[in-house]
C-alpha cells in the first residue's frame, strides 16, 4: 500500500536560505505522525510544502519530492493541487483566533467547504456542519453555527477550524500546532477529540507540535526535526523509552513528570541556529553535551536505531539502548 | 447566542445623535423625492411682481430676485445636490474599490502604476481637480458628477488597497487557501466583505464633502445650469443681494451646512455601530 503522504528527501529554500535539507517522512492511513521540533526547525515549512503552497511564501523545492497518495505534487497543475486542498488534505491552522473570517458566521465558513468540495446544497451542507460540530462536542451546535467568530472562546474556535478541515471528508489532516494558542486545560481536550476523530474515520494525521507531551498522548510515530534536518524518527513507544538522538532525549526531558522536584524541569541550553548560519557537521553539536570534534566535521547519516524497524536517527554517538 | 438581525444603519438610528441626524437626512431626501407634491409653485416660473419678498404665509422662506418661491427652489435644489453628489460618490466607491482591490491583488507593475496615479491626484486639492475636469467636460450636472467622482477616487482606491493588503496576510486567508478556496472566492467572499465596512463609512463621510464640492462648483456657475436650481447656484445668485434680500443666500447656505453636519454625525453613529466588537457588548 502506498503511503498517504510521502515526503522523500525534501529540500526547500527561500531565496538563498536552505531551510529544509533532505527531510523524509510518511503518513499512512489511520496513522498519526507527530512532527516535532523547536520554533524555526522547519516544521511548518514541511506542512506548507506538503500542501503545495510553497510559492505563496516565496519558497521552492530544491530537491526531493512530496507524494500524495502516490502522486507527485510537483507534477500536478495548480488546479489539481487546489482540488486536493480541503477535499483530500484538510488543514488546521496554528492560531484559531485569527483563522476565522471575522465577518462571516462560523457555520457558513464550515458550510462553504463541503459545498465547494462535495457539491452539497445549502441545506445539506448545514446539516453536515451541525453534525460535524456535534461530533467535535460543541454543545447546541445549530445555535453556535449562527454565531460570529468573536463570540466564541479559543477552544470553541479551534473546534470550528477543525470542523472546516474535516468538512471536505479529507484522507489526510495536517494540523500545525493546533493547540499552541490555547489554554493548557483545553489543549488536551482538543488533541483528544482530533485524535479520536482521525482514528474513527481512518484518516491520516500529520500533527505538528513542539510539545513532546502531546506526541506521547496521541501519536503512533514521531519525526524529530532539528534545524531543517531529520534528527530521529520511529514509533513513539521505543523512542520515548530509549531515544537515540541526544536532541530527542533533551526534548523528552522537557516534559514535566509526576513527582519532579521543584526546579528540576530541564530546558535545552542554547537556541536553534539561524538558517543564515547553520553549524557545520551535525547541526545540533554546539548545544550537545555528547559532542566530539568529529561532530563538527561530519554530517551524521540517518542510520537505523536500536532494533530493526524501530526507526532511524542521525547521530554519530547514539545514546545506548537503555537510554 | 442571539444573532444580530438589524443592519447597522438601523441600529445607528437608535442612538440619539444618529436619530436626529438620520431624521434630518430622511426629511431632506423625502422632500427631494416628493418635491412636486409638497409645493404648489414651480421652480422655474418667474413672477417679477413678487420678487424680493421676505418670509410670509404664502412664501414660507420668501422669494428670490425673479419672484420664485425660495422653499420650492430649495426642495428642487435638494434633488440636484443630493443626486449629483450621491451618484458621484457611488461611482467613485465602485471604481475606487475595483481599482484598489485589483492593485492590491495583482501587485507588481499594475500596483505601482495605480499607486503613482492615485498619489498624483491625491496631492492636489479636490476642488482643483474638479475644476480642471469641469473645464474639460463642460459645466452641467454630468460634468459635476464626473468631476466629483474622480476627485474622490484616490481616497477609496487607497483605502481599499490598504485594507486588502493588510487582510491578505491574515491567517483566515491562508486557512481558506489551505482548504482549496480559489482566488475569486478569497477576493469576493473574504477580502472585499472585510474591507467593505471602512470604505462604506468613508463613503458616507465623503458624501458630505461632495455636497460641499457640488455647492462650490454650483456657486462658480459650473454646476446645474439655470433655471434648474442647485444649492450652490442659489447661493451664488444671493451673494450679490446679501443686504437687500439676505434670505436668498442664508437659507440654501443653512441647508448645506445642516445637511453636511447631519451626514457627518450619522456617519459617526454608523462607525460606532459597524464596529463588530461593539455590536454585542453587554449581550450574551
Amino acid at each position: 500500500m502506498t503511503a498517504l503522504l510521502q515526503v522523500t528527501d525534501l529540500s526547500v529554500a527561500i531565496g538563498a536560505l536552505r531551510l529544509l535539507d533532505g527531510v523524509s517522512l510518511s503518513v499512512e492511513r489511520g496513522q498519526i505522525l507527530g512532527l516535532v521540533g523547536e520554533s524555526g526547525s522547519g516544521k511548518s515549512l514541511t506542512a506548507t510544502a506538503a500542501m503545495g503552497l510553497l510559492p505563496l511564501i516565496g519558497g521552492r523545492v530544491t530537491g526531493g519530492a512530496v507524494y500524495f497518495d502516490g502522486r507527485d505534487l510537483a507534477r500536478m497543475s495548480e488546479a489539481e493541487r487546489r482540488g486536493l486542498r480541503g477535499r483530500r488534505i484538510g488543514f488546521v491552522t496554528q492560531n484559531p483566533m485569527t483563522a476565522l473570517d471575522p465577518v462571516q458566521r462560523v457555520g457558513e465558513q464550515i458550510d462553504v467547504v463541503s459545498r465547494l468540495h462535495l457539491g452539497l446544497s445549502k441545506a445539506a451542507a448545514r446539516a453536515r456542519t451541525v453534525d460535524l460540530m456535534t461530533q467535535l462536542r460543541i454543545p447546541e451546535a445549530a445555535a453556535v453555527a449562527e454565531a460570529w467568530p468573536h463570540q466564541l472562546s479559543g477552544g470553541m474556535k479551534q473546534r470550528i477550524v477543525i470542523a472546516m478541515a474535516l468538512a471536505g471528508e479529507p484522507d489526510l489532516i495536517i494540523a500545525d500546532e493546533p493547540t499552541t494558542a490555547l489554554d493548557v486545560t483545553v489543549q488536551a481536550q482538543i488533541i483528544q477529540i482530533l485524535g479520536g476523530l482521525v482514528r474513527e474515520r481512518g484518516m491520516g494525521l500529520l500533527l505538528i507540535t513542539h510539545d513532546m507531551g502531546v506526541v506521547a498522548q496521541v501519536c503512533d510515530r514521531v519525526a524529530v526535526l532539528y534545524a531543517g534536518r531529520l534528527a530521529e524518527d520511529g514509533a513513539v513507544g521505543p523512542i520515548f523509552a530509549a531515544p537515540a538522538h541526544p536532541y530527542t532525549a533533551a526534548l523528552i526531558g522537557c516534559i514535566p513528570q509526576d513527582g519532579m522536584a521543584p526546579g528540576s524541569l530541564r530546558g535545552i541550553p542554547g537556541v536553534v541556529p539561524s538558517a543564515r548560519a547553520f553549524p557545520s557537521g551535525c547541526r545540533f553539536h554546539p548545544r550537545c553535551a555528547r559532542a566530539t570534534p568529529d561532530c563538527a566535521a561530519q554530517v551524521p547519516p540517518l542510520a537505523p536505531r536500536g532494533a530493526a524497524g524501530a526507526g532511524r536517527a542521525a547521530c554519530l554517538h547514539m545514546l545506548p539502548e537503555a537510554g | 447566542m442571539s444573532a444580530v438581525a438589524r443592519p447597522a444603519p438601523v441600529r445607528a438610528l437608535g442612538r440619539p445623535v444618529g436619530a436626529l441626524a438620520g431624521g434630518w437626512l430622511a426629511l431632506v431626501i423625502l422632500a427631494a423625492v416628493c418635491a412636486p407634491l409638497l409645493t404648489p409653485y414651480a421652480y422655474d416660473v418667474q413672477s417679477l411682481r413678487e420678487a424680493y419678498q421676505p418670509a410670509s404665509r404664502t412664501h414660507w422662506l420668501g422669494t428670490d430676485e425673479f419672484g420664485r418661491d425660495l422653499l420650492t427652489r430649495l426642495i428642487y435644489g435638494a434633488r440636484t445636490s443630493l443626486s449629483v453628489s450621491g451618484i458621484a460618490i457611488f461611482l467613485s466607491v465602485v471604481s475606487g474599490m475595483t481599482l484598489g482591490a485589483a492593485a492590491a491583488w495583482f501587485g507588481g507593475w499594475f500596483d505601482r502604476v495605480v499607486t503613482v496615479a492615485v498619489d498624483l491626484t491625491w496631492s492636489f486639492p479636490e476642488i482643483l481637480i474638479a475644476l480642471i475636469l469641469v473645464a474639460i467636460i463642460g459645466p452641467g450636472t454630468t460634468g459635476t458628477m464626473v468631476a466629483i467622482s474622480v476627485a474622490y477616487l484616490a481616497q477609496f482606491t487607497r483605502l481599499t488597497r490598504a485594507q486588502i493588503l493588510t487582510l491578505k496576510g491574515e491567517t483566515f486567508i491562508e486557512a481558506a487557501r489551505s482548504l482549496g478556496a480559489s482566488d475569486g472566492h478569497i477576493l469576493f467572499r473574504h477580502l472585499l466583505p472585510n474591507a467593505l465596512a471602512p470604505v462604506l463609512v468613508s463613503a458616507m463621510l465623503a458624501t458630505g464633502d461632495a455636497i460641499i464640492l457640488e455647492a462650490t462648483l454650483g456657486f462658480f456657475g459650473l454646476g446645474a445650469q439655470p433655471p434648474v436650481p442647485s444649492w450652490g447656484g442659489m447661493m451664488s445668485a444671493g451673494s450679490a443681494l446679501v443686504f437687500k434680500a439676505p434670505w436668498i443666500i442664508v437659507f440654501p447656505g443653512l441647508t448645506v451646512a445642516v445637511t453636511v453636519v447631519a451626514i457627518n454625525l450619522f456617519g459617526d453613529a454608523l462607525i460606532a455601530e459597524l464596529d463588530i466588537r461593539n455590536r454585542l457588548q453587554g449581550r450574551p
